[in-house]
C-alpha cells in the first residue's frame, strides 16, 4: 500500500463518518423517547440556570406561622418542619446536583476515555496491569468507595465529591472505551495511518477517537444517571455537601422521618425531582443506545 | 493441558486483583483523617492511647500494617470492633460478631430481590420478545423502563408512606429474623425487596427481550423448528438457555451494587444490613471493621463472578466451541 491509497482510505472513511453522523442526528431528533427526555432535562437545566429568579423565597427563609403546612396556593409544595418553602428549596437545590453530576461525569469520561484509548491501543503488560486495577476497583461498590474516599479526604466539599465520583467512574468508562478501541485498532484505517507514519497521538485522538464516540456518548449519559443517584445518596448520608444546604438528598434526609406523622411533602417533592431528572437522562441514553445500535 | 494453563493464568490474575483491592482499601482507610485513638479512648491517658495505636499497627508503615492485617484476615481474624472507651484488651465485640448479625440479613434480602426480579422479569422478557415491536411490547417496555429509572430510595420512601403510613398494611421499620416468626419475617422484607426489585425487573426483562430476539434469528432455531420440535421445547431449550447469558451476567454484576446501593433502603426500613454497618464504621473510624468488610464484599463479588464465568459454557454450548478454537 503506497502513500496515496492510505490517504484515500482515510478520506473515504472520513466522508462515510460524516454521512453516518448526519443520519444519526436526524434519527435522534425524530425519536420520541429522546425528545421527552430532552424536554424534561431541558426544564431542569433552565431551572439550574435561572433558579434564583424562579424561587419565590430564599432557601433559608423561615416562617414560623407555617410549619409543616401541606401544599397550598401560597406554598405549592408545602413547608417543612422549619417553616421553609419546599418549592423554593427544590428549585434552589437543582443547581448543585446538576452541576456536580455533569462535572463528575465529564471528568470520569475524559479520564476513562484516555485510559480506554491507551489500554486498547497499546495492549500488552500495561493493559494487563491496568485491567486488573480496574477489576479491583469495580469489585468494591461504587458508593462505598466514594464514601470512603470522601471521608478520607474531606467530608463536605462538593468539588472534592465531584473529583471522587469522576475517579470512581473512570474504570467503568475505561472498560467500555477499551472494548471499542480493541475492535477499531484492527481496522484498515488505523494501519493506513500507521503507514503514513502519523504520530501515535494523532492516531489515537484524530483517527480512533471519532470512531469510538458513539459508545462514549452513550456511556456518558448512562454514567450521568448514576452520578445523580450517587450524589443524591451521598448527600442523603450527609457526605459530600454542606449540611443544611438546599440540596435534594439532604432535604430527604432531614424530612423523611416526618412521613410517619403524615407530613409527606418535604420528602416527596425532592424525591420526585431526583426521580424525574434520573428518568429524563435514562430516556436520553436509552434512545441513543438504540439509534447507535450498540 | 491448555485448559490448565488458562485456569492458572486466570487464577493468578484473580490473585492480583484481590491484592490490589485489599491494598486499595488499606490505603483509603489509612488516609482517613482524625485520630482513632482519641476518638475511641476520649478519656484515656496518653499512654493508653499510644498503646491502642500500637495495637492497631498505626505506628508502622502501611506495608507492615497491610501484611499484618492480611495475615490475620486469612486466619479468619477480622479484627476487633471498638466500643468507645474500651481498650483493645477488654474489647468485647469482634468485627466477625457484628458481621454475623448483618450478613445474613443482607444476603437474604439480596437473594429475595434477585429471585423476585427473575421470577417476574423472565416471563415479561419472553412475552415482550414474542410480541416484539407490537403495541403491547412498546407500552410495557416503556412503562417498565420509566419505572426502572426511578431511584430505589424514591420507590422505598413512596412504599413506606403509602403502604406503611397511609394504609397501615405493613410496619415500615425494622427487620424480623426468620427464627422470630416466618410470617413476620416475610412481612418485614416485602417493602425493601419491592423497592430494590423494581429497577432490576425492568433491566432484566429488557436484556432478556433483546437476547431472545437475536437468538430467534439463529440458524439452530430454524433447524430445531424444521425438525418438528414443539414450540415450548424450542423456547426453553434452544432459545431461553443461550439467551439467559446477559441476564446472568447482569444478575451477577448487580450483587455488588445491591450491597452498596441498598444503603438508603437499609436506612429507610431500619434493616441494619452490611451497607449501614459499613457506613457507621466509616463514620466511627473503625479501621479493621471497614477493611475486613470491604475485603469480604470485594472477594465475594470476584468469586461470584468467577463462578458465573465458569458456568457460562455449561449454559451456552456456543461459548464452549469459541474457547476451544
Amino acid at each position: 500500500m503506497n502513500d496515496t491509497t492510505a490517504t484515500t482510505i482515510a478520506n473515504k472513511s472520513n466522508l462515510e463518518r460524516k454521512t453516518i453522523r448526519r443520519e444519526r442526528v436526524r434519527l435522534v431528533l425524530r425519536d420520541k423517547t429522546f425528545l421527552i427526555g430532552a424536554l424534561i432535562l431541558g426544564i431542569w437545566l433552565f431551572i439550574t440556570v435561572f433558579g434564583n429568579f424562579l424561587a419565590p423565597h430564599a432557601a433559608g427563609d423561615q416562617d414560623f406561622q407555617f410549619v409543616s403546612k401541606s401544599p397550598s396556593l401560597k406554598f405549592p409544595f408545602g413547608t417543612d418542619s422549619n417553616g421553609r418553602d419546599v418549592f423554593s428549596r427544590v428549585i434552589l437545590g437543582t443547581r448543585l446536583i446538576v452541576v456536580m453530576a455533569f462535572s463528575a461525569t465529564v471528568l470520569g469520561t475524559v479520564l476513562g476515555t484516555s485510559l480506554g484509548l491507551a489500554t486498547g491501543y497499546f495492549k500488552g503488560k500495561f493493559d494487563m496491569i491496568v485491567m486488573r486495577l480496574i477489576e479491583a476497583v469495580s469489585a468494591i461498590p461504587v458508593l462505598i468507595i466514594a464514601l470512603l474516599a470522601i471521608a478520607a479526604l474531606d467530608g463536605r466539599s462538593p468539588t472534592l465529591t465531584v473529583i471522587v465520583i469522576g475517579f470512581v467512574f473512570t474504570p467503568n468508562i475505561g472498560r467500555t472505551v477499551r472494548a471499542a478501541v480493541l475492535g477499531e485498532s484492527e481496522l484498515e484505517y488505523v494501519a493506513a495511518a500507521r503507514l503514513r507514519t502519523e504520530r501515535t497521538r494523532h492516531i489515537l485522538f484524530r483517527e480512533i477517537l471519532p470512531n469510538v464516540l458513539p459508545p462514549i456518548i452513550v456511556e456518558f449519559t448512562v454514567r450521568l444517571g448514576y452520578a445523580i443517584f450517587a450524589i443524591a445518596t451521598l448527600s442523603f448520608l450527609g457526605a459530600g455537601v454542606e449540611y443544611g444546604s438546599p440540596n435534594w438528598g439532604s432535604q430527604i434526609a432531614e424530612n423523611w422521618g416526618n412521613i410517619y406523622s403524615n407530613v409527606w411533602w418535604p420528602t416527596a417533592f425532592p424525591a420526585l425531582a431526583i426521580a424525574s431528572l434520573a428518568v429524563s437522562i435514562n430516556l436520553i441514553s436509552d434512545s441513543l443506545l438504540e439509534i447507535f445500535e450498540l | 493441558m491448555q485448559k490448565l494453563i488458562r485456569t492458572t493464568q486466570r487464577l493468578s490474575q484473580v490473585a492480583l486483583v484481590l491484592f490490589f483491592v485489599t491494598f486499595l482499601v488499606t490505603l483509603l482507610v489509612r488516609l482517613l483523617p482524625g485520630d482513632i485513638a482519641t476518638s475511641l479512648l476520649p478519656f484515656g491517658t496518653a499512654e493508653e492511647q499510644a498503646q491502642l495505636r500500637t495495637e492497631l499497627g498505626l505506628d508502622t508503615n502501611i506495608f507492615v500494617y497491610y501484611f499484618d492485617w492480611l495475615r490475620n484476615f486469612l486466619q479468619g481474624d477480622l479484627g476487633v470492633y471498638y466500643n468507645a472507651g474500651e481498650s483493645y484488651a477488654d474489647a468485647s465485640m469482634t468485627v466477625w460478631a457484628m458481621l454475623s448479625l448483618t450478613i445474613p440479613r443482607t444476603l437474604l434480602i439480596m437473594v429475595y430481590t434477585l429471585g423476585f426480579s427473575l421470577l417476574f422479569s423472565i416471563p415479561i422478557g419472553m412475552l415482550l420478545a414474542y410480541k416484539a415491536d407490537t403495541r403491547i411490547d412498546k407500552v410495557i417496555s416503556n412503562t417498565l423502563f420509566g419505572l426502572s429509572s426511578i431511584p430505589n430510595f424514591a420507590v422505598g420512601l413512596g412504599l413506606a408512606y403509602i403502604i406503611g403510613v397511609k394504609f397501615e398494611l405493613l410496619n415500615p421499620i425494622g427487620y424480623v429474623t426468620w427464627g422470630e416468626g416466618s410470617v413476620e419475617h416475610i412481612k418485614s422484607v416485602i417493602m425493601p425487596v419491592l423497592s430494590l426489585s423494581l429497577g432490576l425487573i425492568a433491566t432484566f426483562a429488557r436484556l432478556l427481550r433483546a437476547d431472545i430476539i437475536s437468538t430467534l434469528k439463529e440458524d439452530f432455531v430454524t433447524m430445531a423448528s424444521s425438525k418438528g420440535l414443539s414450540n415450548r421445547w424450542i423456547l426453553w431449550r434452544h432459545v431461553f438457555r443461550p439467551s439467559s447469558l446477559s441476564l446472568l451476567t447482569a444478575a451477577a454484576l448487580n450483587m455488588g451494587s445491591l450491597i452498596g446501593g441498598a444503603v438508603i433502603i437499609e436506612a429507610i426500613f431500619a434493616l441494619n444490613g452490611v451497607g449501614m454497618f459499613l457506613v457507621t464504621s466509616i463514620a466511627l473510624r473503625q479501621y479493621l471493621a471497614i477493611q475486613s468488610t470491604v475485603a469480604l464484599i470485594a472477594i465475594s463479588y470476584i468469586v461470584f463472578n468467577l463462578i458465573v464465568d465458569a458456568f457460562m459454557p455449561k449454559i451456552d454450548p456456543r461459548i464452549r466451541s469459541h474457547h476451544g478454537a
